[in-house]
């Protein structure tokens, strides 16, 4: 099977180019089979190449062709192969799977399921080249490429501008982080002139030190890249605004996969990044702010998916400040069980979205444990993993960033007590949303039960995000280890207290109304903060301030361009000019007589004054 | 032969062509198409026959064995003038895209012409005839002769077959052009006459007059009369004015051709010519000609951005574009040139796609004014796929042609001045704003109920098939281009900066 690695993205390939040139004419029941089969067919061969590369776990490159060769520039289209490699096509193909599954009965009556699944293919195709490529500029083409399918499936449903307005935003947000990517290739290039990924490391262990300005710009700006993808600060914005999509496909790409991309670009460059300890420094200070900005955010949003959407914009920050204090492992441990529970939750949200009419708003649900019961153990067990309730996936994984954290030398105590804020608050949102959603009295009845094809997804997800754990990657080749050591009982003990005292808290506040906040709640003070955080901290304004208003006015001024005033100047002037001279020219006898002996006499003049 | 066999294949098809007027109406565009396809399999049977090491041979100057296709016969001694035509890599490229963007801008323009259908065949094929000698002329007396050539059709596409205000624009167009034309005529007759002073003989050849000796102040004034001619065509900042208005007034045709085309013979001039016979005032010049590539890149993006009309933000997009060319010319190493020609090619293939668009729903809606559509993926959703496509060529997505031309100038240039390759790369962001912009406008939205459209039929979906196939293949495998073009990039390089 190792020999047939290009076979897996290729399978989704084949599948989208299908149906874009069928264009929808194939009958639905084969545009579903196709969609999803592809993708699972791809999960099989993942499968198969795991239990093969076990036999003789060493990380192989395959090269298809040269891609381009110029000079000394000769990136290829050729594949890697190591266990970050198969960590990361297992979520992509494997969760990739379930949420196409799921899908099929979701879209079910969507007129356009052959876009759809085109998209959501080509989606697929795209994220394992980004996590298979030998090189820095065929990563950057899955890069892209994920990036195009995001934008086209957050504006699916074209028909309302809001969509498109949240696409364009998805794909421009991101792009700014691709461009200082793209000239981070071009440092990389122009200093050790290869962007092999593995020469890459190499190479810069000969030529730099640690803390060497040129590796320090080079690693900032993928790191540009990464928060842009990854919807860090300060390029979150676009994350909670891609809601706007389908949303298996905020499960999909904007929980499950793409958004990781950037933890997963600092993972495989991480001897890039060992050479720059300042860069990793930001990564994990960008970590903690963007968990905790996200986290109080998530605490104020009405619509089931925005707070979805800042949670995982706040995990993702987990994943980074893992990153940044050299949990490797970690960090990416926590991506795998955060795909599993995340997608577990919006595919859930989805069910209950399905099923209620298109309602997001959770002050008018309540009540659901009863009437959706599939959707709401799903939100349970996902929520339970998100809050890092002690003996779910998420657990073991967050706990694993703050103990690193807290043993990171200088500030890591802060780092740690940061999470544990963070850790605090999760806990409160999320189980804000179970007991808002599931308990209470009901607001709107379902319509309907989710069928086998969305309730399966579920289940196989809920046991992930249970048992996800336990599973052991096969990072220990692939990342450096972190350090080991044991911190004291009381920090081990404090972190698996705080979950525990999150969901206590939001059974007080929200389900048994021991504790009323209506007051702090309804000061002045408390609904400006409210509001404050609602909005997410007004950042969406800040940035139209500071670029979109400005660029906005820029266009305007020079729509009707301003360089034709000078041609215009030109052709003013000669009009004018001939319009002087054709004025001369009168017909009258006499003016010709005069200005000819005027002229005589001037000419004489100057003759006379030469002479 | 062969070369000369070309040119005089698409003279003689325009003349068919409008004889052909009188009979049938329709008998034009078969004419025309028959000829292009005609003179595309000549010249790629002919370079099939040529041995496959030629092609990795570096073109000397004094050797005319080393060029792929040679043709030289004295024209006016007196003046040394030759009719000289040659073909090497970078040439066989431009021409092979100029055939084939030709058949495409004739089925562009299907049924869109019907007053005299066959002189504007005949205008279509006499500029093509124009530019494809331009990519051949190795005299410099005969470059200038075709140069004309290819403009004189051109105004008369415009001026004749425009929209409402063709006059306005032909007239622009023409005085941008015969201004800059003039400007290469006197620098080449000044040129020329240094050489005489210098060897005694008159000689327009292209390669006698490398090399050329002169002062540098003297050299200074020639090379920008060049530089000038050629970046009015190209056009970059500040003397792309004409570019908007001569594309937005032109037939669907006409603008495909213009901006697929003859653009590039702009770019070609600086490559083959300013760079080369000017080498050390080009290097002083340098900085200055790569502001204005990056000026353009930015300032053509926030103009398209700031458009209504459809076609004029494909134009400014093209200035856009074309900022990356000179931006690749002058930082002159293999990397930057290399990038510079692969996106002359890729431009050419998706601008021409873009306006064949913008053709077709003028065509449907009898508007280019974006505030009119909206929704149009409803009603015609092969329209919009293939749209979504090319837009997304054109703001660079890795995969397709562009990204690999505007990457490799953006390597090249980064080693030559990484801050202008910064702002350059400021400008895949802004091409991303006026790209999606242009699709929501267009495609994007709501829906109108009442509007009853036709979607694109067999004949348009071939033409976008092939421009589709040959932007995937620039951008998947692009080395086969690289490949045919490496070898007389490297002999321009050796021959010109230090």
């Amino acid at each position: 099977m190792l020999d047939f690695l290009w076979l897996i993205p290729l399978l989704p390939l084949a599948s989208a180019a299908l149906l874009m040139v069928t264009a929808g004419s194939l009958p639905r029941p084969l545009i579903a089979a196709c969609g999803a089969g592809s993708v699972g067919l791809a999960a099989l061969c993942v499968l198969l190449t795991g239990l093969s590369w076990a036999h003789d776990p060493v990380p192989r490159q395959m090269e298809l062709w040269t891609w381009m060769q110029v000079g000394t520039l000769r990136p290829t289209i050729g594949f890697y192969l190591d266990g970050l490699t198969l960590v990361m096509m297992s979520v992509i193909t494997g969760v990739g799977f379930l949420i196409h599954l799921y899908s099929t009965e979701f879209m079910e009556e969507d007129e356009s399921l052959s876009r759809y699944f085109a998209y959501m293919n080509l989606f697929v195709a795209a994220m394992l080249i980004l996590v298979m490529a030998d090189n820095l500029l065929f990563l950057y083409l899955g890069w892209e490429g994920v990036g195009l399918c995001s934008y086209l499936l957050v504006g699916f449903w074209y028909r309302d501008p809001v969509n498109g307005a949240a696409a364009r935003k998805a794909f421009v947000v991101t792009r700014i982080g691709d461009t200082a990517m793209a000239l981070g290739l071009l440092l990389l290039f122009t200093e050790l002139g290869t962007l092999d990924i593995q020469q890459l490391a190499e190479l810069a262990q000969g030529k730099w030190q640690p803390g060497d300005t040129t590796i320090v710009l080079a690693t900032a700006l993928l790191l540009g890249g990464a928060v842009g993808k990854s919807a860090q600060l300060p390029l979150h914005t676009w994350l909670p605004d891609a809601m706007a999509g389908p949303t298996p496909v905020s499960a999909l790409i904007h929980a499950a996969t793409m958004v990781t991309a950037g933890v997963y670009l600092i993972a495989r460059n991480h001897e890039l990044f060992l050479l720059a300890p300042p860069t990793l420094l930001a990564v994990a200070v960008l970590g903690l702010l963007t968990l905790l900005l996200a986290a109080f955010t998530a605490l104020n949003q009405h619509d089931i998916k925005r707070i979805l959407a800042y949670s995982t914009i706040s995990q993702i920050g987990y994943m980074f400040l893992g990153l940044g204090v050299g949990a490797w492992s970690a960090g990416i441990f926590h991506l795998v069980t955060h795909a599993f529970f995340k997608a577990l939750l919006f595919l859930a949200a989805g069910a209950v979205i399905h099923c209620l009419h298109h309602e997001h708003n959770i002050f008018r649900m309540g009540g659901l444990r009863t009437r959706l019961p599939v959707a709401f153990w799903s939100f349970l067990i996902g929520s339970a993993a998100l809050a890092a309730l002690p003996f779910t996936s998420g657990f073991y994984s967050k706990d694993q960033i703050l103990l690193a954290a807290y043993q990171w030398p200088q500030i890591g105590p802060w780092l740690w007590a940061g999470g544990l804020l963070g850790a605090l608050l999760t806990a409160i949102y999320s189980f804000r949303l179970v007991f808002i959603v599931f308990f209470g009295e009901a607001q709107t009845e379902p319509d309907r039960q989710p069928g086998w094809r969305m309730a399966l997804p579920l289940s196989i997800l809920c046991v992930a995000s249970i048992v996800g754990g336990w599973i052991s990657l096969p990072l220990a080749e692939a990342l450096p280890a972190t350090q080991s050591g044991h911190p004291a009982a009381a920090v081990e003990w404090i972190s698996i207290a705080i979950p525990v005292i999150g969901v206590s808290l939001a059974y007080l506040i929200f389900l048994g109304r021991q504790l009323d906040l209506s007051a702090l709640v309804n000061s002045g003070l408390g609904q400006r903060l409210h509001q404050f955080w609602y909005s997410g901290w007004r950042m969406d304004a800040l940035y139209n301030w500071l670029w979109v208003r400005p660029y906005q006015f820029t266009a305007r001024l020079l729509k009707d361009e301003p360089v034709d005033l000078a041609y215009n100047g030109v052709v003013h002037t000669s009009v004018a000019l001939h319009h002087l001279l054709s004025n001369l020219q009168t017909g009258r006898m006499r003016w010709y007589a005069s200005t000819m002996v005027g002229g005589l006499i001037v000419l004489l003049a100057v003759l006379a004054r030469a002479g | 032969m062969l070369l000369l066999d070309l040119i005089i294949l698409l003279f003689a098809g325009g003349a068919l062509a409008w004889w052909s007027e009188s009979r049938s109406a329709k008998a034009p565009r078969w004419l025309a198409l028959a000829f292009l396809s005609l003179g595309l399999l000549y010249l790629l049977g002919g370079v099939m026959q040529i041995p496959e090491q030629q092609f990795s041979l570096i073109p000397q100057p004094d050797n005319p064995q080393t060029w792929l296709l040679h043709y030289r016969v004295d024209w006016i001694p007196r003046f040394g003038i030759n009719f000289e035509l040659a073909m090497d890599g970078l040439s066989l490229i431009l021409v092979t895209l100029t055939l084939l963007l030709g058949g495409v801008a004739v089925v562009s323009s299907w049924d869109e012409i019907s007053f005299r259908p066959g002189f504007f065949q005949a205008n279509l094929l006499w500029t093509l005839a124009g530019v494809v000698g331009v990519f051949l002329a190795m005299d410099l007396f005969l470059f200038f002769l075709f140069w004309e050539v290819m403009l004189v059709p051109m105004y008369l596409l415009i001026a004749i077959w425009g929209h409402e205000q063709k006059a306005f624009a032909s007239m622009k167009f023409f005085l941008f052009t015969q201004f800059s034309g003039l400007l290469l005529l006197l620098a080449i007759l000044v040129l020329a006459s240094i050489h005489a002073n210098n060897s005694g003989s008159y000689s327009f050849s292209y390669f006698d007059l490398l090399g050329t000796a002169m002062s540098p102040q003297l050299g200074f004034w020639v090379m920008l009369g060049f530089f000038i001619a050629f970046t009015v065509k190209l056009p970059a900042f500040p003397f792309h004015t004409w570019l908007p208005d001569a594309h937005t007034q032109a037939p669907t045709a006409g603008s495909v051709i213009l901006a697929g085309i003859l653009l590039k013979t702009g770019a070609y001039g600086l490559l083959r010519f300013t760079i080369p016979l000017f080498p050390q005032a080009s290097v002083d010049f340098a900085p200055v000609a790569m502001a204005l590539g990056a000026a353009s890149v930015i300032y053509g993006a926030v103009l398209a951005f700031a458009q209504t009309d459809f076609k004029r933000l494909v134009a400014y997009s093209s200035v856009s574009h074309m900022g990356f060319v000179l931006l690749g010319l002058y930082a002159w190493n293999i990397l930057a040139v290399q990038g510079a020609v692969m996106q002359m090619v890729a431009h050419g293939l998706s601008t021409a796609a873009l306006f064949m668009t913008a053709g077709a729903l003028q065509q449907r809606l009898h508007t280019r004014d974006m505030r009119r559509m909206g929704g149009l993926w409803h009603n015609m959703p092969r329209m919009g796929a293939t749209a979504m496509f090319f837009a997304l060529a054109s703001l660079g997505l890795p995969g397709l042609g562009n990204f690999v031309g505007e990457f490799l100038v953006l390597v090249g240039l980064f080693a030559v001045n990484p801050w202008l390759a910064v702002i350059a790369a400021i400008g895949l962001i802004t091409a991303a704003v006026y790209a999606l912009i242009m699709m929501q406008h267009a495609f994007q939205g709501t829906p109108d109920p009442q509007r009853q459209l036709t979607d694109y039929g067999p004949r348009e979906m071939a033409a976008m098939g092939v421009l589709i196939i040959g932007l995937l293949w620039l951008g998947l495998y692009p080395q086969p281009v690289l490949d045919v073009a490496q070898p007389v990039l490297e002999s321009l390089l050796a021959g010109g900066a230090p």
